[in-house]
């Protein structure tokens, strides 16, 4: 059904269509309308049967979902920033353990300094943690990678997150098509797990592995993500041949195919420039955009393949790992290794900076060197360098107010 | 494509009036896109909320910043915004000075009028549609009652059409 609808709600509606059995989650900007939908949802027997557990926090959220799962039941939550950083060790446990739970993660920035605004920084700290990673660019492709994300966890046995921007996604009213609840039901088969807590047949799962079998174990995670690259498009193909439309998938190019610069990014804004890049064609440039929608397993082989024609690749991305520049770019970089192509790494909208068309406008058209970040105050920055005394950050606060 | 800026404090409804205006545009067969820039939701801090509205699908996703039209919903933010947009529309009973054409609208009173609670949303975006056209009022009534139930959807609707029927006296 075509509605109008906030993100968060679509995103809930959504998962109660896939009926999970289990959902423990903790409420966090800007993750908690999803919850709040879905709990709704459970105790109004629209989603039944459920069982929502309200846990005490993010790591409880995690562990509620490893036993549930573990217990043979489809499970779900959602999270952020902070709270994807509480629930971490539980992160890598559902993974090692091969446990097939699908997690939102509503994206936003870490701190300190605290910060409830969107950037991929949460995300991007996990992005080892040996879950499959799927970013989406718009509220509707939120809701369609939902419905793929089960089927691809479940196939696999791997835990999947989905990742959408906080706010400007979560919270973003725009037009949605729902999918029928049959639709989904045809689509996605009843849970059938593979590995089952019992107590009339109890088994041990997540027992000491030693040396002798650890490194194997581990290595199984990897085989998994690398089985990953075959299942996540053809889960898409399938999607898009029941539902009508393309969504999700590995890599998605625009106006990439005779282009001379290329510009790749996750996430919603992409839809920001794709505009830029019809403004930029409309001036003569040759420029085109590449769509990250699957950051792990890392899909290298299509990653270069669709940027190996491009003279010059402008990595667009909202996180970095301090000290080295950027998360996406390093990948990027290593998909094109050996070839003759110059990439430049843009560092955008952290902490909920608006990446705005002029500013994406300016970078585009202008020589970049290979590490650089939008729209940074380098003087705010070298002020608080030469200083060497008080808080940063409510020094730089304090500059920025004196200056108005 | 046509992109209206609200400004107004936290429990006024402000993230409520680009929901709706969304709804109706949605409802005319529309493309539109709402969503609001947050501080953290506090009570009485100054919030921002966004819509655009469009004949095909809206992909940017940065703020406005030159919208066609800027709705007002708190006075005593003015002293604080930059008004140039071809459109104003302020919630005062005072005169508003701005570089284009500047719609005042006594919404607070008709809210409370029709409605019984000071909430200026509704009759903001009845004069907004009755300026602009943007959607049709019949969208926005029944964008209001989507959202509404009862005497509370009746008295927003009664709100919005008393300032959308007197923009239309005075045009």
């Amino acid at each position: 059904m075509l509605s109008q609808l906030e993100g968060s709600r679509a995103v809930a509606e959504t998962v109660a269509r896939c009926r999970p059995e289990v959902i423990g989650a903790y409420p966090i900007s800007p993750q908690t309308h999803i919850v709040e939908g879905l709990s709704t949802l459970v105790r109004t027997g629209r989603l039944a049967p459920c069982e929502f557990i309200n846990v005490e926090s993010e790591f409880a959220a995690m562990s509620v979902c490893i036993g549930a799962s573990a217990a043979g039941a489809r499970t779900y939550t959602a999270t952020s920033s902070q709270g994807l950083l509480y629930m971490s060790e539980a992160v890598y446990n559902a993974s090692g353990l091969g446990l097939p739970i699908v997690m939102t993660v509503a994206n936003r920035a870490l701190g300190a300094p605290i910060n409830i605004w969107n950037d991929h920084s949460d995300a991007m700290s996990q992005r080892d943690a040996g879950w499959i990673q799927l970013f989406v660019e718009s509220n509707q492709e939120a809701v369609d990678v939902h419905v793929q994300a089960f089927r691809l966890a479940e196939e696999l046995s791997v835990p999947v997150m989905v990742c959408m921007d906080g706010f400007v996604l979560t919270h973003a009213v725009e037009r949605v098509e729902l999918p029928e609840p049959d639709e989904v039901d045809a689509f996605l088969p009843p849970f059938a797990p593979r590995q089952v807590l019992d107590p009339d047949a109890p088994i041990t799962i997540g027992a000491m592995v030693g040396p002798e079998a650890f490194m194997e174990v581990r290595y199984l995670m990897h085989a998994k993500q690398r089985l990953a690259l075959e299942a996540i498009p053809r889960i898409a193909g399938e999607f898009e041949a029941r539902f009508g439309r393309p969504s999700g998938g590995l890599v998605r190019g625009y106006r990439a195919g005779d282009a001379e610069t290329i510009v790749v990014a996750l996430g919603s804004v992409l839809g920001t420039i794709e505009d830029v890049v019809d403004e930029l064609r409309a001036d003569g440039q040759r420029i085109g955009a590449l769509a990250i929608r699957t950051f792990r397993p890392w899909p290298l082989e299509h990653v270069r393949e669709a940027l190996a024609g491009a003279r010059r690749v402008i990595v667009v991305e909202k996180a970095f790992a301090v000290g080295v520049g950027g998360i996406v770019g390093q990948n990027v970089r290593l998909a094109l290794s050996g070839l003759d192509i110059e990439v430049s790494n843009v560092i955008a909208g952290l902490g909920g900076r608006p990446i705005t068309s002029a500013s994406l406008r300016r970078a585009l058209t202008s020589e970049l060197p290979p590490l650089s970040f939008l729209d940074l105050n380098e003087g705010l920055v070298a002020r608080e360098l030469a200083r060497d005394t008080g808080a940063p950050a409510e020094n730089m606060l304090r500059d920025l107010a004196g200056r108005a | 494509m046509f992109g209206v800026r609200f400004h107004g404090r936290g429990g006024q409804g402000v993230v409520t009036s680009a929901e709706l205006l969304a709804l109706a545009a949605f409802r005319d067969g529309r493309h539109a896109q709402a969503f609001p820039l947050f501080g953290s939701e506090r009570t009485g801090a100054p919030v921002m909320a966004f819509c655009r509205v469009d004949d095909r699908e809206i992909r940017t996703r940065e703020p406005i910043s030159d919208p066609d039209a800027l709705v007002v919903q708190d006075p005593t933010l003015l002293h604080a915004l930059d008004l140039s947009a071809p459109l104003v529309l302020v919630n005062t009973a005072g005169n508003v000075q701005a570089p284009g054409r500047v719609i005042i609208v006594p919404a607070t009173e008709l809210a409370r009028e029709h409605l019984g609670r000071p909430l200026p949303g509704p009759a903001l975006l009845g004069a907004l549609v009755a300026a602009t056209g943007v959607t049709s009022f019949g969208a926005l009534e029944a964008a209001i009652r989507e959202r509404f139930a009862g005497a509370v959807a009746d008295g927003n609707v009664n709100a919005a059409r008393a300032a959308h029927d007197s923009v239309l006296a005075h045009a």
